[in-house]
């Protein structure tokens, strides 16, 4: 048993599983206590792992979770030699890839093993997906007495996640979130075990995404061309930022609508709004119907495409108000020519399997909001659908999945929402298979994602926003189907984010 | 409303004026937040030059050079108005220009006191060529003044820095405009409540409500009694507050114009006291035994008084305002009840079963010892609708209910001859999604049923931040600007700002020079800053 007895919670009790989270698959935490000590202890590979010290993704790990268990270096050096190590201390770490490709030098991606198992003295993990879990998992045991000697206690940890896909969305283009934001964000996303940043890096708000080919689309189209946009650099540095921790980066390029700065760069992008027979200056979605529309698409996904190294990328589609393209003369006329009659539904499926096509031909899988699938768009079957609809999202699942999709759930997790009280309970108590499907079904569901919209969320509040509040969403998409105990989490969770604090 | 008449001063009414200011002066000149009683300014415009920028007191001025209050908010307001400039590189200049000069006069030294109820904080300043003049009956006025000095300074996008012509009345229409922050639930840090003084000046704040104990913890380091925070904080060393820390805490907001009012919630409320200081609570019984655990202070003990007697004693020598806030809502009687020792005290004392009784019999005690100290006694509510005989001067803190409710009680309450405070509407810490500052701004205070004698009992309102969910890591952002929107309710003329539309972008401009001064104050919708927050 972990005893911090920092905090004085009015209902808190020490978990038998201390301050572990999200809870591994299976845990057997013995009464053994073996001392640490940051002058001795050590994490090396393992002998027979494949990943050695050329591994600088491991090694970066190694380093990072020592730093966090001992503090850094500087501060330790006045402790080297003072206590000799005896028996009873646990003095190295060993991690041994058992796979035979390390992926060292490759980016986590959908099908990457995070699984891992922990016995004293060494964790085995299979792939390197699992290193960062499996640190992860260790410093969370590792515990301080109250002079500040730390300990941990003999375990053994066999653990790997329930979802494939457990994400965060941040929004940059309501507020910009300055890169800084971002990076302690993918910081406590790793102390989550959440393995996807899902970057909404542009909407009508703002775009500032500085595009090589386009640049004029963050010229024009962000807060600000110098002080609220993201240089390649700054993208590069998130992704490799991401990849040392295990996280995946797929950027949202959302179109048709949520397209209003995408215009003040490019014109001729967006529909002409009408008022009565005359252009009102005010503009709508995409234009469909022009090839200069498919062009600058087609050029620009091949950048989102060399930029991104993540096989997928998702392409919204949500939310395409029908009325300015209703208004003007041109699309009624395409309108007829297509015989789509007045079902702008059609309008909005001819344009999403075009830019579809352009996706496919740059290697890329693709994501998309649910409204896609709904109006009936054809899609390629390795199509994922994103579901986020509040009301009737169980029955969407069974829809969706019904109809051979893979799925992921964001509807129950939209964390902007906020409310007083407790509200982390409510999406702990989610339960993601709760939908009418069979087991071949349910499969499909990959995992999910906790969005933070942000009409109201900037640097200012964004991370208090999200975590811990994040961290219920991040065991219900870990940790097994009966972990439901809501006083085990508080307890566990208590002590989670005062660690997250720190 | 035409004319408000405050002590000897009469202002007229701007209402036109101002309107048109609104229209035509936005994009020239920024708002001031909360705005003014009365502001006209034309596009006249004047550059600043940090170079040549001078702060002086007025040759009639009661306080010259010397006077603490003043001199510190020179300096603050220097780097306030010219968040750019650092001393350290000496500018290019191309020109000389002519300096500015902003002369500061007030009718009294009162730079060593404290401000408090009576405290004049009204001002005029006038901005003409080349100086602007300041004058306030106290210090504390003009640092109001100063504050609003500051919001009208704006900078260009090359970086100069420039005022324009205005002429300003000002006076806050509530005397008492209060923010409470609850260390007991969970403890802040010093810096915490320090910045939090700092941007309550900017909104023109002047109380400080510390709800220092409550039943999770005790972190108020007591000379006398130093076991109720060894005993009763999160921690005896790390989390509580020291008497240099109070002491730091009381001159850091004298010096910004704020009154520290401390409250020391009492009877219920008070399990962290119970760990320092042994028979100062009920013991709870479970038949006839006891249970182990604890109620509310034991009314019926004299050693409980005496306790009580010492503690504010010293309370009433750390803190040096006129009021102290004593608390007295939601006693839970469940303990009293099952207390056969309490229950025998009840018959004495021919009470009953009314327990209410046995409260009222409580507070009576410990007003009359703030009574005896010279102290003027704020109580929640509750204390009022249980206990109709409490003295006159006491003040009744409303914090319960909608609207319709609190309308009911500010009536009851001021008919009954009773000054009053409005928390109810600005409970900050109940949070919900979108823009609730709109609630906060549209509150009408005044709106009961009661003369217009019933209308001057009420003395202010305060915005409460409640600790259960709140603590370092997210107190700012929460607290600001939804504040804000309460301080101009409290500081403005209800009919110029009842329009909260028109508040938007001024609220919106406000918050970014909240940014740009370091508070991490949390945006109000979509939209950006020039100088966004920080830190991470």
């Amino acid at each position: 048993m972990l005893l911090f007895g920092l905090f004085a919670e009015p209902v808190f009790e020490a978990s038998k599983h201390g301050s572990l989270w999200p809870l591994p698959q299976k845990v057997q935490i013995s009464e053994v206590s073996l001392k640490l000590t940051s002058s001795s202890f050590r994490i090396v590979d393992a002998k027979a792992s494949s990943a050695g010290p050329s591994c600088s993704l491991l090694q970066s790990a190694y380093r990072r979770y020592y730093e966090y268990m001992f503090g850094s270096a500087k501060k330790q050096w006045w402790s080297k030699n003072n206590r000799r190590s005896d028996p009873s201390d646990l003095s190295e770490l060993q991690v041994w890839i058992t796979s035979p490709d390390s992926e060292c030098d490759g980016y986590p991606s959908v099908t990457s093993d995070e699984s891992c198992e922990y016995l004293p003295f060494l964790v085995h993990v299979m792939f390197n997906g699992g290193v960062q879990s499996g640190l992860e998992t260790f410093s969370q045991l590792v515990f301080e007495d109250e002079y500040g000697a730390k300990s941990i206690n003999a375990t053994i940890i066999n653990d790997f996640p329930r979802f494939q896909h457990r994400g965060i969305l941040l929004d940059s283009s309501r507020h910009f979130l300055p890169i800084k934001v971002i990076l302690a964000n993918l910081e406590t996303m790793a102390m989550n075990k959440f393995n996807v940043f899902h970057w909404h890096i542009v909407d009508d708000q703002s775009f500032p995404y500085l595009s090589r080919t386009f640049p004029q689309l963050s010229e024009q189209g962000a807060y600000h061309p110098y002080t609220h946009v993201y240089t390649p650099a700054d993208v590069k540095m998130v992704i490799e930022f991401a990849r040392l921790r295990g996280i995946r980066v797929i950027p949202e390029f959302d179109t048709p609508g949520h397209t209003q700065s995408w215009g003040k760069g490019q014109k001729d992008l967006l529909t002409p709004c009408y008022s009565g027979s005359k252009p009102s200056g005010s503009f709508g979605p995409v234009n469909p119907i022009l090839n200069t529309t498919y062009d600058f698409m087609a050029q620009f996904f091949t950048e989102i495409s060399t930029v991104f190294p993540d096989g997928y990328v998702h392409l919204g589609g949500d939310e395409v108000d029908f009325t300015c393209w209703k208004s003007n003369p041109d699309i009624q006329k395409f309108m007829q020519q297509q015989h789509f009659g007045d079902d702008y539904r059609k309008l909005e499926s001819f344009y999403i399997q075009k830019l579809l096509d352009i996706v496919t031909s740059t290697k890329k899988g693709y994501l998309i909001w649910q409204e896609v699938f709904d109006n009936g768009v054809k899609l390629k079957p390795d199509t994922v659908v994103h579901v986020w609809i509040g009301g009737g999202s169980d029955k969407e699942m069974s829809n969706v999945t019904a109809a051979g999709y893979t799925t992921i759930l964001s509807a129950p997790w939209y964390l902007d929402y906020i409310s007083y009280g407790q509200d982390w309970q409510k999406y702990y108590k989610v339960e993601p298979l709760n939908f009418e499907g069979t087991d071949e079904q349910k499969k499909l569901v990959i995992g999910g994602e906790a969005c933070l919209w942000g009409e109201y969320v900037d640097a200012t509040n964004l991370t208090p926003r999200l975590w811990p509040r994040a961290s219920a969403v991040a065991e219900r998409l870990w940790s097994a189907k009966s972990v439901t105990d809501i006083g085990d989490a508080f307890n566990r969770l208590s002590l989670h984010r005062c660690r997250m604090v720190e | 409303m035409s004319v408000v008449t405050s002590g000897r001063y009469t202002f007229p009414n701007y209402t036109l004026v101002f309107f048109i200011f609104l229209q035509l002066g936005l994009h020239s000149v920024e708002g001031v937040w909360p705005l003014p009683q009365s502001i006209t300014s034309s596009p006249e415009r004047y550059p600043l030059n940090p170079q040549a920028f001078y702060f002086t007191y007025g040759s009639q001025s009661a306080a010259q050079e010397g006077c603490s209050v003043l001199d510190e908010a020179f300096k603050r307001y220097f780097s306030l108005v010219f968040p750019d400039y650092s001393s350290g590189y000496g500018f290019l200049r191309f020109s000389v220009d002519k300096p500015f000069t902003v002369q500061v006069s007030v009718g009294r030294d009162d730079c060593d006191s404290y401000p408090d109820e009576d405290s004049s904080e009204q001002y005029t300043l006038s901005v003409s060529a080349g100086q602007a003049s300041l004058k306030a009956k106290t210090v504390w006025g003009a640092l109001r003044g100063l504050e609003t000095f500051s919001q009208l300074v704006y900078q260009e996008d090359f970086g100069s820095y420039y005022v324009n012509k205005t002429e300003i009345e000002d006076f806050p229409r509530f005397q008492f405009r209060g923010i409470l922050l609850d260390t007991s639930r969970h403890y802040l840090p010093l810096q915490a409540i320090l910045k939090t003084l700092d941007a309550m000046a900017f909104s023109k704040f002047n109380v400080f409500h510390w709800h220092i104990v409550d039943d999770p913890s005790f972190p108020y380091q007591s000379r006398t009694f130093p076991d109720l925070s060894a005993k009763g904080a999160f921690h005896p060393m790390t989390h509580i507050y020291t008497q240099s820390d109070v002491r730091r805490v009381i001159s850091f907001a004298r010096m910004r114009g704020i009154r520290v009012l401390p409250e020391f919630d009492s009877p219920g409320h008070t399990q962290s006291w119970g760990k320092g200081q042994s028979d100062l609570l009920t013991p709870c019984y479970s038949g006839s035994s006891p249970s182990g655990t604890f109620g509310p202070v034991n009314p019926i003990l004299p050693s409980t008084y005496k306790f009580m007697a010492t503690l504010f004693k010293e309370v009433s020598s750390v803190f040096p305002d006129s009021y102290i806030h004593l608390g007295g809502d939601e006693v839970n009687f469940s303990c009293w009840k099952s207390n056969p020792d309490v229950r025998a005290f009840m018959m004495k004392m021919g009470f009953g079963a009314d327990f209410t009784k046995l409260e009222a019999y409580y507070m009576e005690n410990i007003v009359n010892i703030t009574v005896a100290l010279n102290r003027t006694s704020i109580v929640w509510q509750d204390v009022f609708d249980y206990h109709e005989r409490i003295p006159k001067d006491t003040v009744l803190h409303i914090w319960k209910g909608l609207p319709a409710s609190y309308a009911a009680e500010l009536s009851a309450i001021t008919k009954a001859g009773h000054r009053v405070l409005l928390a109810a509407p600005w409970y900050i810490n109940h949070i919900s999604y979108g823009q609730d500052w709109r609630n906060y701004y549209t509150v009408q205070p005044l709106n009961f049923s009661g003369t217009e004698e019933q209308k001057k009992l009420v003395i202010g309102g305060e915005v409460c931040m409640w600790g259960e969910y709140v603590d370092a890591t997210n107190l700012t952002p929460r607290l600001w600007p939804r504040a804000s929107a309460a301080a101009e309710r409290l500081w403005s003329n209800e009919k110029q700002t009842s329009d909260v539309d028109k508040a938007f972008p001024r609220l919106q401009d406000f918050r970014c020079k909240l940014l740009r001064r370091g508070i991490q104050a949390e945006p109000l919708f979509v939209g950006h800053c020039k100088h966004e927050y920080q830190g991470v």
